[in-house]
């Protein structure tokens, strides 16, 4: 039992099945998945593979049609109302009529902090993400990449133990989405957080994880996990620019690769999983 | 965006308006003054520009002149613009509260629909189909009822009715509209108010009020207009004295002998509506915050 509450996302046997009149679509078949305390987990795979889904069904915005989902040892429904996690979506989803600082303060708003407690933490958080001029400005002022840094800080506002997040710079440059990526690193280090974190990118993936996770479509299952810190990059806390030109970064590379385009052999599946 | 040039465009704006206002009866006399006396017709019998008589068209001075004088021929008469602002007066009262009564309504009505999909099946239907029933045809029942009320001291008068049938006319574009601006957040936004946990009330006051407010304010600006309507077109079915609807009636039954009269009644109703414009534009003022578009992604 010990074992299994160290853990931040223990996902047994999940099944999804989307029913619309007569169809059925399987978005996740018999999904198993660990992510530990602290450990940047990426999930990656084709469009509609079921990525978002599961994520979904983490964050108790959704519910499995079979199969169990603990966070930090409780009933998904639990963790969310505990507020055990932050999330953050491909799109920032701030509110436009909300300053920068009132749009970060509207968690801990909702769940009744004090007016003090919450500007100190908009401002350090502002601060971590580099936008403190900003923070009288409304949302529509900002670029997409501070909109997105600001819903970053949103996500991090309750000190979560575990960061959700959906192709959080899906919409982002290249080079704004590397120091974005850089920023995320550093952030995690800081805070410790765990990350269930959904990416279309390969190099990205590899770049943040500690292990990706590899996914296939109709039905959407866990095809792999590719090991990145076991596969010589160290631990994700620890990256730097460096690492994305080290030989075990384009190593990883290649092998989430060769599993997102060749089909391997079905046994393989579940083995690693774990 | 900066204060002076909202300004400098809200002036200009305004000189527009007036210069519009003056293009209109420049036409009017020119057409007067140079147009054939029995009108253009088209055909035989169709009649497209009216005859240019005094009867038909008075001077656009006659009428403004003719606001300065008495009403009637009685000795203490007051002017006709005082008749026309106490009646306006009177009219915007009714108008008023029939247009707080109808928002009120339609505000009810669209947080019930966006609340429980079942209410919204059975009420939109009835919502849309209620603006179908011409109005002389419910005024009449609108004070049977009325008057079959009582409840303590309380007495159903004929103002009661009309501002009734205004609400009738002014609840609808706010049903609609708050209906759509209640729905309108986006996914990302309705599952962020899931995750922080927060129940049907919190995310409807932090989330799906305000961002309603877009479609709203459109929304109130119209129901504004037909609670006017509404008023004056009661006021004249159910017959009560005091408002421009009555007012309208009786002064074209003395057109025959004195043309520029029935335009007074006329110049107040456009009085009416653009005060309820103005009062509707203010609340706009209030509530701009929340009229902020989306942010770019
Ligand atoms: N609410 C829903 N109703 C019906 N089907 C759904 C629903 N949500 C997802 N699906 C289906 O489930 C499958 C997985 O969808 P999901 O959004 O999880 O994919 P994804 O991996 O996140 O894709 P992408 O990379 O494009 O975001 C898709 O086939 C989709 O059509
Ligand atoms: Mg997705």
């Amino acid at each position: 039992m010990r074992a299994m509450t160290s853990a931040a996302i223990q996902v047994t046997g999940v099944h999804r099945v989307f029913t619309r009149k007569k169809d059925q679509v399987v978005a996740l078949d018999d999904v198993d998945l660990t992510v530990g305390a602290g450990e940047f987990v990426s999930l990656i795979g084709p469009s509609g593979c079921g990525k978002s889904t599961l994520l979904r069904l983490v964050a108790d915005l959704d519910a499995p049609t079979s199969g169990s989902i603990q966070v930090f040892g409780k009933p998904a429904r639990q963790a969310r109302l505990d507020q055990d996690y932050g999330i953050a979506f491909q799109q920032a989803g701030l509110l436009p009529w909300r300053t920068v600082s009132g749009n970060i303060e509207l968690p801990l708003a909702l769940h009744g902090y004090p007016k003090a407690d919450r500007r100190s933490r908009a401002a350090e958080l502002l601060e971590l993400v580099g936008l403190s001029d900003f923070a009288q400005h409304h949302p529509d002022q900002l670029s997409g990449g501070m909109q997105q840094r600001v819903a970053i800080a949103r996500a991090l506002a309750e000190r979560p133990r575990l960061l959700l997040m959906d192709e959080p710079f899906g919409a982002l440059d290249e080079m704004t989405r590397e120091r974005m990526q850089n920023e995320l690193v550093r952030i995690c280090a800081e805070t410790g957080a765990a990350v269930l974190f959904v990416t279309h990118s390969i190099p990205e993936a590899v770049f943040l994880s500690d292990r990706v996770v590899v996914m296939s479509p109709r039905p959407g299952r866990i095809v792999d996990v590719v090991a990145v810190q076991a596969g010589g990059l160290g631990p994700s806390q620890d990256r730097t620019d460096a690492v994305r030109d080290a030989e075990s970064f384009f190593h990883s590379v290649a092998r989430v690769r060769e599993l997102l385009h060749g089909a391997p052999a079905p046994g393989a599946r579940g083995v690693e999983a774990r | 965006m900066t204060g002076s040039t909202t300004l400098t465009r809200r002036v200009r704006q305004l000189c527009l308006g007036l210069l519009g206002v003056l293009l209109l009866a420049a036409l009017w006399d020119l057409y007067k003054a140079f147009g054939p006396e029995a009108g253009v017709t088209v055909g035989e019998q169709t009649l497209v520009l009216p005859r240019t008589t005094d009867l038909a068209m008075p001077h656009t001075w006659e009428m403004l002149q003719r606001l300065t004088e008495p009403v009637t021929s009685a000795r203490d008469a007051p002017s006709a613009l005082s008749a026309v602002l106490d009646a306006s007066g009177f009219t915007l009262g009714i108008a008023a509260r029939g247009w707080l009564i109808g928002v009120v309504v339609g505000l009810v009505l669209a947080l019930l629909m966006s609340r429980f999909r079942t209410a919204e099946s059975a009420l939109l239907p009835w919502v849309v189909l209620s603006q179908t029933v011409p109005l002389i045809a419910i005024a009449p029942l609108v004070r049977r009822w009325g008057s079959a009320l009582s409840f303590g001291g309380f007495e159903w008068t004929s103002e009661h009715s009309v501002s009734v049938i205004a609400a009738y006319l002014a609840f609808f574009p706010v049903a609609v509209g708050a209906l759509r601006g209640l729905k309108s957040p986006d996914r990302t936004h309705v599952d962020l108010m899931t995750a922080y946990g927060v129940g049907w009330w919190r995310s409807l006051v932090s989330l799906r009020l305000p961002s309603s407010v877009p479609f709203l304010l459109p929304a109130l600006r119209l129901s504004a207009a037909s609670a006017v309507i509404g008023t004056v077109v009661a006021e004249v079915s159910i017959s009560l004295r005091g408002g421009i609807g009555r007012m309208v009636v009786e002064f074209a039954q003395s057109a025959g002998g004195d043309p520029a009269k029935a335009w007074a009644p006329i110049f107040g109703a456009v009085l009416v509506g653009l005060v309820a414009a103005g009062a509707v534009g203010l609340l706009g003022l209030a509530l701009r915050p929340f009229a902020l578009t989306e942010p770019v992604r």
